[in-house]
């Protein structure tokens, strides 16, 4: 069957199924499980109603299930075992304790990825919810501010791989005393008068060209999520420091943004998480060569280059510990909230 | 708070000059792309594409005819033609000379005098050769030209990335590819989410409070996990590597965040709306079609928006999931890190690659951008 005929039966079927589910469970345990009638119907309604919440909760907690939860649960027990081809051909999982912990820790491949996603994890959040700040601050005072923002936000809505191509042809570098046609190396050269570098495989610097693409895109979230919280700062708090004689930069810096001091801080986690997750970028710009190596690159290596499952899933569970404050931090904000 | 800049107009202007040069700064990347996607290879890789914009000057050495195409009118001898003939050119002439040492010795239109020779070069190229005596040798007269050539653009890129079939350059397989996963990963998770905020939202039973916790929780587990146990149990189960293993795939990873912004949202529809249903007799199945959904369309906009824009963006889960040692299942962002490989020195290939996939989010996003904003303050500001 052709894949988009193939695509279309799964969209009828998917939304068709699910719809029908819900419609045939509902009329299921109103009709013929609990019908509200007859002697018991008082008790029938209200037991039909203790049920009803979860046919309306089983698919989606299925699949959360089975595609979220699972896996964390797996992956810390792939991560502890190694994959063994046995005599006959079968593979069997071997328990090895820590095993594949100790040799990853003798990688120094994973100890540059982790200085490398440290060095992300500091650069990348600081800088875009810097720039998203001044953005928010500057385009809220001018008339054609919307259109400002939605320009400064559209990388957002460009792929990881598309950026990569976008910033490799900024930083390309051609042969000596032919033209450049990479803006940095075309200012480069004729400002030094130096031979073209390239960029990417300069050690160390070239993990900040990397960052500098997610901060392109991310600065776009940081700038329209900050912008909104600026407008619901309290005027009087503003006018109260211009009568006291503030000046501009004394008002935004001791007046708005200790304000908006929490929205800072969900803009930073929330980049922080992606940040930790980062793979697309790396893998289309560099692939982790030249010292450019992250976590979530080195993952992808240790499972489907080197085919090491057990190494594979140890470095995905480092990824998981890393998320887990982010993560128990949201949830404890959750369930205050709900109180 | 406008009136603080209002007050200062020197302060206004810096502000209008910073988000000028902010602006520039966050389009300049993506513009380079779109200019290069309508060069010529031999365009691009000769000059940055911010020149493509303005004419270029270039000086170019070329010849008069012939002295065999001379005609003679009265007591002279004429030689007539173009001097871009060969070229097929729409350049025009700005100075031009008889020496190499001097470009700049004649405007267009003036005469230059030599051996009893006149000639007479227009700014279109046209020029006229005249002599007293019957001009010898086999070749024509050499003239030194400054010439503008006007900026120029072409669609062959696009021919060849979008038309020619090329099984390198084609993105259009890759395109309906990128379709097919994308369309139904959109709205699978949002029927199946939409079941379940409400019930999250509107319905009383215990442990509701710990499941949207697990929701939130799993909002931020990195898919990296998931990547080796689904695989196996994909492989285990008989899907495989295809599309029915992504559209689960993506559905499940995009079920927390479908289900929290979906669930945020029905909260704060009016109570007294649902509560009069209720009190009407409508089942909570009629309250959740009937009512609910169509309140939400904001909400669903939004997510759907998120999805979209991931799963058409998304390269991991591809790789994963979905593309097989055939390659049939390419989507466009592995087409492009492909080429990156193949041809990482074709820019316009590349360029033109690039911008096909980045075009339709594009569009989506000016388009919806309303119901992303929103989706995105009810994401994340608590």
């Amino acid at each position: 069957m052709h894949p988009a005929l193939a695509g279309l039966v799964t969209i009828v079927i998917g939304v068709g199924g699910c719809l029908a589910y819900f419609w045939l469970s509902n009329q299921f345990l109103d009709k013929v499980l609990f019908p509200a009638k007859g002697p018991q119907a008082g008790r029938n309604i209200n037991r039909a109603n203790q049920i009803r919440p979860w046919l309306f909760l089983f698919p989606a907690l299925f699949a959360l299930g089975l595609y979220l939860a699972y896996p964390v649960v797996e992956t810390i027990r792939l991560s502890l075992t190694e994959r063994v081809t046995q005599a006959d051909g079968t593979t069997v999982y071997e328990f090895v304790w820590f095993a594949n912990y100790v040799q990853m820790s003798a990688d120094p491949k994973f100890w540059e990825a982790m200085f490398n996603n440290m060095l992300w994890l500091i650069v990348v959040p600081a800088l875009s919810t810097a720039f998203g700040l001044l953005a928010a601050q500057l385009t809220d005072r001018i008339w054609w501010g919307n259109v400002a923002k939605s320009l400064i936000f559209m990388p957002m809505a460009i792929s990881f791989v598309g950026a990569a191509v976008i910033w490799k042809l900024i930083y390309d570098a051609r042969p000596p005393d032919t033209n450049q046609i990479g803006v940095v190396n075309a200012i480069y050269v004729s400002l030094t008068g130096n031979d073209p570098v390239q960029l990417l495989t300069v050690p160390f610097w070239n993990n900040f060209f990397l960052m500098i693409v997610l901060i392109w895109i991310q600065t776009g979230f940081a700038m329209v999520i900050l912008s909104a919280a600026l407008r619901g700062i309290p005027e009087e708090t503003v006018e109260a420091a211009i009568v006291d004689g503030a000046n501009p930069f004394q008002i935004f810096f001791k007046i708005k943004v200790p304000q908006i001091a929490g929205t800072i801080v969900v803009v930073w986690t929330t980049i922080t998480l992606v940040v930790l997750k980062i793979f697309d970028i790396v893998f289309a710009m560099t692939n982790g060569q030249w010292g450019t190596q992250v976590l979530a690159n080195y993952m992808f290596n240790q499972l489907f280059v080197a085919r090491d499952w057990g190494v594979g899933s140890a470095s995905a569970m480092v990824i998981m510990l890393l998320v887990t404050p982010i993560l128990v931090w949201n949830v404890r904000n959750a369930r205050r909230e709900m109180r | 708070m406008d009136n603080i800049a209002g007050s200062k107009p020197t302060l206004t202007w810096a502000v209008h000059i910073s988000v000028v040069a902010l602006v520039l700064l966050w389009l300049f990347p993506t513009i380079g792309l779109f200019v290069s996607s309508f060069r010529t290879a031999d365009q691009i890789s000769s000059s940055g594409w911010w020149k493509a914009l303005f004419p270029t000057e270039q000086n170019m050495t070329l010849r008069t005819a012939a002295p065999e195409t001379q005609v003679q009118e009265g007591d002279l001898w004429v030689i007539e033609g173009n001097l871009f003939e060969e070229e097929n050119s729409d350049a025009t002439i700005a100075t031009w000379g008889t020496s190499s040492r001097d470009l700049s010795a004649y405007q267009p239109g003036d005469t230059a005098e030599d051996d009893g020779m006149r000639l007479t070069v227009e700014a279109d190229g046209a020029y006229r050769l005249t002599s007293g005596t019957e001009m010898e040798g086999r070749r024509g007269e050499r003239v030194f030209v400054v010439a503008e050539t006007p900026p120029d653009f072409t669609l062959a890129n696009y021919r060849q990335v979008l038309l020619s079939g090329d099984s390198t350059d084609s993105m259009s397989k890759a395109f309906f590819n990128t379709l097919t996963v994308t369309i139904p990963a959109t709205i699978i998770p949002i029927v199946i989410a939409a079941f379940a905020a409400y019930a999250l939202a509107w319905m009383d039973f215990p442990g509701r409070a710990l499941l949207i916790a697990f929701v939130v929780g799993l909002l931020v587990v990195p898919l990296q996990l998931a990547l080796i146990p689904l695989l196996k149990l994909h492989l285990g189960i008989g899907i495989g590597k295809g599309y029915l293993g992504t559209w689960l795939a993506h559905t499940g990873f995009g079920l927390p965040l479908a289900i929290y912004l979906l669930r945020n949202y029905m909260v704060g529809l009016p109570r007294d709306i649902i509560e009069n249903a209720r009190v009407d007799g409508a089942t909570d199945f009629q309250i959740f079609t009937k009512i609910i959904l169509p309140l939400s369309f904001p909400a669903l906009a939004s997510f759907a928006i998120f999805q979209f824009l991931w799963t058409w963006n998304d390269l991991l889960v591809a790789k994963v999931f979905l593309i097989d040692a055939t390659g049939q299942t390419t989507v466009m962002t592995n087409q492009i890190v492909e080429l990156l490989g193949t041809r990482g020195g074709n820019w316009e290939i590349l360029a033109t690659a690039a911008f096909v996939s980045i075009a339709m989010p594009l569009l989506v996003f000016f388009a919806m951008q309303k119901y992303l904003v929103r989706g995105l303050l009810a994401g994340s500001v608590k």
